[in-house]
């Protein structure tokens, strides 16, 4: 057989899809994608994804993409099995890569939330901190966004599946922004806007309908924190508001975090 | 007599994570459990203390399928607590809106959750085999659902214009006019969706339900209404919870929603069609009077034709509010700085959703309470699986079980969006 007919024959990648607290959002981006979405299944398996399919195949899987945080004892242990099963493990979502907004509960008193959600607060098994999939288990790449942009989804998908570098940017949103050919909110019309430390990804959004990034891909790598707080100080913005701004989809990423724990303290 | 336990630890198509037991003996069914083992998020709680203005960022991410329902709920009750009332085009603008999460949501559900049951599939990749043309009609459908949502919204998931008091940013007639053609080829999908899932094969199943949907004085229900049903109930959303309670039952650990005094209730397509079927523009009517479909259909297996009727309803009224719109005078209106205490029902795709929130004079949120529609059908949708699962006792093990999966889906439920109230202690079945 020639080395062409071989590649043809070529087993395609197996890919799961498993869920953990979250709101399906970065799952169902995948079968947003509708016009990738053919293309995509064409070149992989998917072999377990059960908002999309009752057949569900065993693992060990090629691909695992896991989407939501751990917030619970037996999540904590499953987490632990799925990345057994997964030979490259992606998170997706701001979720399973920073927590999500149940984070939130991570400054408080969680046994307080559960009796404010819950008549009988002793059937509730829960953990104290709502926490990202790194916490517990090596990730191999995280995937951005609350919800991921599903192009980026595809790109990663594609690049893995050919074994090359996905091409998901890491600068801040304002590049994408000023790329956007958007009049800076930030700077004309002191809007709060999260921007400059916000990684790219979403296509600068919020600017473009007129209103502050609210950081929803999280911190980019290098973000200057500390100075965007004292920028919303100098917006007269009160420290409570600061805190909020912080403290958002992606609080518990830890430069956020320290951001708005800074913000609480002056 | 023979005893059969159907079993599903993984249920499929569905939005998050839920399982299902079934314990019969004969033709008896002595236990239903749908069960969710989907982790509590706990949103009532950390809303306390935001502003009310991040409340529709926040809640959207109850879920990723139904985001703009949960923006509206809550944009609609905090408006009422500021007695804000906005333009006539702002509404129009809201309720288009709601149309593209109503066509991206049921072209979902009809086609890729619910059609591979009709017609024996796995999932929607495998039908696509077979059946590619109605595959590509049903990604096109739901494409254009997204780009009237991409378009008011900023993107389909987690859209980031609505605000109380209005948009961030309202479209140009000139950006909604190139939505057209998109529309009026759906339109045609639509009516064609109907024809094709009313010629589909339906178990014989019906039910004496009671339908709960919101009733509009000239329009079919999306934002606004009074609260019917067809056991005489007419109330306003802030008596929701004189009518409605949850009840902790102790089998399957969750909040079953009930109205006093009755019991369970079904809320959704169907509910909304049996009790609005004189409010749907003529060429829903029509279709669904073509496809032998008139009130009440008692029959929830019916609810993808339904669905379908609510998709030509969908693409017709955004095509109307298109044709009519003219660009409101701002994308907000001024907001008052008061305390305030706000209810409101909106009509998501699965059926209805309850938010209250009171604040403060700061805007700070003081309570929330959020009643999503998969919380409401939970108890009846085991109530059908009790009657429907004793019709199955001479079928085969695998096909009784599908069945069952196929009589949950009737429902579309969100189990993501259920259980931020429901309680979780069910060990997980893998």
């Amino acid at each position: 057989m020639s080395s062409k007919a071989k590649s043809e024959v070529r087993r395609r990648p197996r890919i799961a899809v498993f869920k953990f607290a979250s709101c399906d959002g970065c799952q169902l981006s995948l079968l947003d994608a509708e016009d990738e979405l053919l293309a995509v299944v064409g070149a992989v398996e998917i072999a377990y994804f059960p908002e999309a399919s009752r057949t569900m195949l065993k693992g060990p899987y090629d691909i695992g993409l896991v989407e939501g945080s751990i917030t619970t004892h037996s999540d904590a242990q499953r987490i632990q099995e799925v990345r057994r099963q997964c030979k490259m493990l992606i998170t997706i979502g701001a979720c399973a890569t920073a927590g999500g907004i149940q984070a939130l509960r991570n400054w408080k008193d969680v046994d307080e939330f559960i009796r404010v959600v819950y008549a009988t607060p002793q059937f509730i098994s829960t953990l104290k901190l709502s926490t990202p999939i790194a916490e517990h288990v090596p990730v191999d790449f995280e995937l951005r966004g609350c919800p991921i942009n599903k192009l980026q989804l595809v790109e990663l998908i594609a690049a893995t599946v050919v074994g090359r570098k996905p091409n998901i940017p890491t600068y801040s949103l304002c590049v994408e922004c000023k790329r956007q050919g958007n009049v800076c909110i930030a700077v004309t019309r002191d809007t709060p806007c999260m921007g400059p430390v916000t990684q790219a990804g979403c296509g600068a959004i919020c600017p473009g309908y007129d209103r502050g990034c609210y950081g929803c891909f999280g911190p980019m790598e290098t973000s200057n924190t500390a100075s965007l707080a004292n920028h919303f100080h100098y917006l007269g913005l009160p420290s409570d508001q600061a805190v909020r701004a912080f403290r958002g989809f992606n609080a518990w990423a830890w430069q956020f975090r320290k951001a708005s724990e800074e913000c609480e303290r002056k | 007599m023979t005893g059969r336990t159907i079993r599903v630890d993984t249920l499929a198509r569905v939005e998050g994570e839920g399982s299902l037991y079934i314990k019969m003996a004969g033709d008896r069914v002595s236990d239903v459990k749908l069960k969710i083992y989907e982790p509590p998020r706990f949103f009532e709680a950390f809303l306390r203390g935001r502003h009310y203005s991040e409340v529709p960022d926040i809640t959207s991410r109850i879920c990723g399928i139904c985001p703009i329902a949960y923006q509206m709920s809550s944009i609609h009750a905090i408006e009422r607590a500021l007695d804000i009332h906005v333009e006539p085009s702002i509404r129009s603008l809201r309720r288009l809106f709601y149309c593209g999460e109503w066509i991206e949501s049921h072209a979902l559900h009809i086609f890729m959750l619910h059609a591979p049951d009709f017609l024996g599939y796995p999932d929607v990749i495998k039908m696509a085999a077979d059946h590619r043309e109605l595959v590509e009609k049903a990604l096109r459908l739901k494409k254009i659902g997204n780009r009237i949502v991409s378009l008011l919204g900023g993107r389909e998931i987690h859209p980031i214009s609505a605000t109380v008091g209005g948009f961030f940013k309202v479209p140009l007639k000139s950006q909604l006019a190139e939505l057209i053609d998109d529309l009026e080829w759906a339109l045609q999908a639509s009516l064609e969706t109907v024809d094709w899932t009313s010629k589909l094969e339906f178990p014989n199943f019906e039910q004496d339900y009671e339908f709960v949907a919101l009733r509009h004085p000239d329009e079919y229900p999306l934002n606004e209404g009074r609260l019917v049903s067809n056991r005489a109930l007419n109330i306003d959303a802030a008596e929701y919870e004189d009518h409605f309670t949850e009840l902790h039952v102790k089998h399957s650990n969750a909040l079953h929603s009930i109205v006093r005094g009755r019991g369970s209730y079904l809320v959704g397509p169907l509910a909304r069609f049996n009790l609005n079927f004189d409010r749907l523009p003529m060429t829903s009517q029509e279709s669904a009077r073509a496809a032998h479909l008139t009130p009440p259909v008692l029959n929830p297996f019916r609810g993808i034709v339904v669905r379908a009727v609510e998709l030509v309803f969908a693409c017709t009224e955004a095509l109307r509010i298109i044709r009519q719109y003219e660009a409101p005078s701002g994308p907000t209106c001024e907001i008052p700085n008061r305390a305030g205490i706000g209810q409101a029902i909106t009509e998501a795709p699965r059926g209805i959703l309850y938010h209250r929130y009171a604040f403060d004079e700061r805007g700070l949120i003081l309570t929330a309470k959020i009643v999503p529609p998969t919380s409401q059908n939970q108890k009846r949708i085991e109530d059908d699986l009790r009657e429907y699962a004793s019709q199955l006792a001479a079928w085969p093990q695998d096909e009784a079980t599908w069945k069952c999966e196929q009589a949950i889906r009737n429902y579309d439920p969100c189990i993501s969006c259920a259980t931020h109230s429901l309680k979780v202690t069910v060990k997980r079945g893998r």
